[in-house]
């Protein structure tokens, strides 16, 4: 009989040995990145799928998050007199925060999802042992190429949200008051600095990164059959979503230590 | 498969040696000292009952799975000393059917054939990549299926574009892993012939994975019965057909009455 504290040395264990499994996962990834043969067609492939099944969605989230946004902050600014703020207040929320993570968050759900699901009916079915066996690299041609995807499409697909969030802000600015669409976007600009872009699409790639690896590491270890492809995209989904909140707390403490050199 | 007097004219080179062989999975000791020979041009069958170890085996031979101990050593090199540039030299020498059939089932019968074709050999045409295909999969009487997906096809045509995809690389080994499990006696005769086929007309080796009797007696020149782990003994089919171990004898009857 299992005692208590083998139970939780085994535990202790499983967890070590997955952590270990998933650095080295990921380091390889950097090690086969820069390795002929690449294979373009497939990352193209890829980027197109990646962009294809979010778009949609993300639109749609982008455009609500901007109106719904824009219509709760109108009351407090107007409370400060200060409803001609509204514009620049929703640019920084939007292209700094909202924007990277509502994109990756709804990538997470559907394209970490499916590559989950999709590495891990290749890995049960034997497809990926097959690839191996002629001689075909599949860490290089599954894995690598799909995470270059994400990592190249998800900085893309922010700064697309964020467009498209302001848009919508744009237009429940507009129901109030009688702006352009340009002078709305030059005020939403104002007060948005280089650093602000910039570090908005550095935690966009790493975002966009972790979605992809993490689908991929899912897949490529599931075992047990259909059920196994079923915890693979579902495991892939949850970690990715924390990953995700985890790196946002770290990257804008990060960036804000830069802006106060 | 050949008659005695073809069998015996083949020069003796041994293609696949494998001695002291060991796996374990945990505390599961699957393969305990397994010695293996497999002659250039010969056919032999493994059988062993469910769960003995005949994937791992065959796993083993392709660097799938690495081995805790011993000596595998396939076309003069020895598989687990290999860098992967060298083992995927190797690899693209030797045909490997899955029992599943493994095919991408993503794409179509002519993508599954054309992928290796393409990631291994550069340079192709389009014409030569065609013709390619289409050479493999008359090899395997399927021709018509060319553009068809994997889950439009049978159980026994699957295990057949599996069987050409391998083909398309001209291979010197061919490995099955079941050729025949989940197939009807029919079907199950029809790969056994495709079997034979290969080895006329593509001069193969093959090792043939299978707990099927009436496949390893139609398909192999030798039989070797994998039991508890280790090949105790190997002969043709009626030298196992008439052995006097018990296990071995329990084997064949089983398989006989039912
Ligand atoms: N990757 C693996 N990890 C752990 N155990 C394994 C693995 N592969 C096979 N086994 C175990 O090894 C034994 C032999 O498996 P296998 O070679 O598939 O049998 P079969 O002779 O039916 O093909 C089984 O008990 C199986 O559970
Ligand atoms: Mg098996």
């Amino acid at each position: 009989m299992k005692t208590k504290d083998t139970v939780f040395s085994i535990g202790i264990d499983r967890y070590l040995t997955d952590v270990s499994n998933g650095y080295c996962f990921v380091t390889r990834f950097f090690k086969e990145l820069f390795k002929p043969p690449f294979h373009i067609r497939e990352v193209i492939n890829q980027c197109y799928e990646v962009g294809l099944k979010s778009l949609a969605l993300i639109s749609l989230t982008g455009f609500i998050v901007g109106i719904v946004f824009t219509k709760q902050s109108r009351p407090s600014l107007e409370g400060f007199g200060a409803a001609s703020w509204l514009p620049s207040l929703i640019g920084i929320a939007i292209v700094k925060a909202l924007g990277p993570l509502v994109t990756a968050l709804i990538c997470a759900g559907k394209v970490g999802s499916s590559i989950g699901a999709e590495l891990g009916s290749m890995k049960v079915t034997e497809q990926i042992d097959a690839m191996e066996v002629s001689a075909i690299n599949p860490y290089k041609y599954l894995v690598v190429t799909r995470v270059a995807a994400t990592t190249i499409t998800i900085p893309i697909l922010a700064l697309y949200c964020s467009f498209i969030g302001l848009l919508g802000s744009y237009l429940n600015v507009h129901s109030e008051e009688a702006t352009s669409v340009i002078s709305f976007y030059q005020n939403a600009f104002k007060t948005i600095t280089f650093l602000d872009i910039f570090s908005a699409v550095i935690k966009s790639i790493v975002f966009g990164f972790t979605i992809g690896i993490i689908g991929c590491y899912k897949g490529y270890n599931a075992t047990q059959g259909t059920r196994g492809v079923g915890m693979a995209a579902n495991q892939a989904v949850v970690l990715a979503m924390f990953l995700v909140f985890l790196e946002e707390i770290v990257i804008v403490q990060v960036a804000n230590w830069f802006r106060f050199f | 498969m050949m008659n005695e007097q073809e069998y015996y004219k083949i020069i003796n080179e041994t293609v696949i040696s494998i001695s002291g062989l060991n796996k374990s999975f945990g505390d599961l000791e699957v393969l305990k000292g397994i010695d293996f020979e497999l002659l250039k041009g010969e056919n032999i069958a493994v059988l062993g009952k469910s769960g003995s170890g005949k994937s791992v085996l065959i796993k083993i031979m392709v660097g799938l799975i690495k081995p805790d101990k011993g000596e595998v050593i396939i076309l003069n090199q020895q598989v687990d000393k290999l860098t992967p540039k060298e083992l995927n030299d190797l690899r693209r020498r030797i045909g490997f059917s899955f029992q599943s059939s493994a095919l991408y089932d993503s794409r179509n019968v002519y993508e599954n054939l054309a992928f290796p074709l393409t990631m291994n050999v550069k340079g192709l045409s389009k014409a030569d990549i065609n013709n390619a295909v289409e050479e493999a999969l008359e090899a395997v009487g399927l021709k018509d299926k060319i553009n068809q997906m994997p889950s439009d096809l049978s159980g026994g045509q699957r295990k057949r574009i599996g069987i050409a995809r391998t083909l398309i690389l001209k291979p010197e080994i061919m490995l099955y892993d079941e050729p025949t499990s989940g197939l009807d006696p029919i079907t199950s005769g029809e790969i056994n012939d495709l079997i034979n086929q290969v080895q006329k007309s593509y001069n193969t080796s093959s090792v043939i994975i299978t707990h099927d009797i009436q496949c390893a007696k139609n398909t192999s020149n030798r039989i070797a019965m994998l039991l508890d782990g280790k090949f105790e003994q190997t002969g043709t089919f009626q030298e196992m057909f008439e052995s006097k171990d018990e296990d071995i004898k329990k084997y064949f009857n089983y398989n006989l009455i039912h």
